[in-house]
């Protein structure tokens, strides 16, 4: 084993992606990412594609649409609704979590 | 090796129909997806189930893992007899390889592994370039690491082709730093560290998920702490000067006299250091104590004579 300690970069609310990069961490085309903010599962910030940026959780939440389309056959409009009661589910967990301990 | 049932996994009779084990699949894959299921194991029945699945739903392949014999348990002793396979054959795509690759229990790889696999060898001599894929993982951290800041061990499963040209899972171990202020769910991206790119091709990155282990009484939502701070009912009713445990150390907290079960306060800026710092909250529970002396139970009648207190009132009784 290597010794060198590596040094990340932190994926944190200064931090955004561009198309290409969101799409290779996805494993994917940048057309099937452009789908998805078509579609409104991302919200990129700028105006022009060239421009688009992804804030962190887009990436999450692209993968998890990769993931329901490819192992559930879920199309495009259902994975947005599974991720909308995913995200709703887990701001419920977290406050059940904090209040039950 | 072990053998794997997959009809049992699958949940399905060795005469299912291609659809019905299409239904299964689906409906198991509904049930045990990481991204949506709370199932403890999840991850591990779902790659089990995609492997049952892989075979079962091609004919060839089911047909070749039929002709193994019925007579096999899952987790017995396996070895594939010479020449299995003899007559079948497997080409007709539909693997799904690549980066999902160590996903496959030895079992499925002896069987079906070796052919489909040596795509990566011959590729890389013709003046084939091709980035490496983003990989992704887990690390489980600490809260107290997300206050300090932390290194950690990363055990990887990487594919890797050997000099026969056959594609070999090792393993790879890294020291990640854990840079201080994550929080649940963030990701750290290590530039360079995923799969090796084909010809020319720079390597993927690896992108790591922070994961939080639960605590024993702390809670964590975003950057804010919670904690449930027991206190003596004297140091509820009378005020003072209490100790506080926080990730970053201890500190005091002053409870203003007339307190209660149930009262909150904010300690700003002491939850997960940023550069906006979560805030750390305190919930005070009173503590009974027990009446376990002659000299408690005296304690406690004489605030039975001397005080006039009702718990009740708000109920109107």
């Amino acid at each position: 084993m290597n010794d060198e300690i590596l040094n990340g970069v932190l994926l944190d609310e200064d931090c955004y992606l561009s198309l290409a990069e969101l799409s290779r961490a996805c494993s994917t085309h940048a057309e099937w990412v452009i789908s998805l903010v078509e579609e409104g599962i991302l919200e990129p910030g700028g105006a022009d594609m060239r421009d688009w940026r992804f804030s962190a959780p887009a990436l999450r939440r692209a993968r998890t649409a990769r993931h329901l389309q490819r192992d559930l056959g879920v199309n495009l409009a259902g994975a947005a609704l599974v991720l909308d009661l995913l995200d709703e589910i887990d701001h419920l967990r977290q406050r059940l979590a904090r209040l039950e301990p | 090796m072990e053998f794997e049932d997959y009809y049992k996994i699958m949940g399905v009779s060795r005469d299912a129909t291609q659809d019905e084990i299409k239904r299964a699949y689906r409906k198991l894959a509904r049930k045990y997806h990481p991204d949506v299921s709370k199932e403890e194991d999840a991850e591990e029945k779902f790659k089990r189930l995609g492997e049952a699945y892989e075979v079962l739903k091609d004919p060839e392949k089911r047909a070749a893992y039929d002709q193994l014999g019925k007579n096999w348990k899952a987790g017995q002793d396996f070895h594939p007899p010479p020449d299995w396979d003899a007559g079948f054959e497997f080409s007709g795509g539909g693997f799904t390889g690549g980066a999902d690759a160590d996903a496959y229990s030895d079992f499925f790889e002896s069987l079906f592994g070796r052919r489909s696999r040596s795509y990566a060898g011959g590729a890389a001599g013709g003046g084939f370039h091709m980035r490496g894929q983003d990989h992704h993982a887990k690390v489980l951290i600490d809260l107290e690491d997300a206050y300090s800041g932390a290194t950690r061990n990363i055990s990887l499963q990487v594919p890797e082709v050997d000099a026969s040209g056959h594609v070999v899972t090792k393993k790879r171990t890294l020291k990640v730093r854990i840079p201080k202020g994550v929080k649940q769910g963030q990701q750290i991206r290590l530039a360079g560290q995923g799969a090796p790119g084909v010809g020319q091709g720079g390597n993927g990155d690896l992108y790591l998920e922070i994961e939080f282990r639960p605590h024993p009484f702390y809670r964590v939502e975003g950057r804010d702490v919670y904690l449930d701070l027991p206190v003596a009912p004297w140091e509820a009713a009378l005020g003072g000067k209490v100790q506080v445990p926080t990730p970053a150390g201890k500190l005091d907290l002053k409870i203003p006299a007339g307190s209660n079960t149930g009262k909150k306060m904010r300690l700003k800026g002491k939850g997960i250091p940023a550069k906006h710092p979560g805030d750390f909250y305190v919930e005070l529970k009173v503590m009974v104590p027990p009446a376990d002396t002659e000299k408690a139970k005296e304690i406690y009648r004489e605030m039975e004579r001397e005080l006039s207190f009702n718990p009740r009132a708000a109920l109107g009784v």
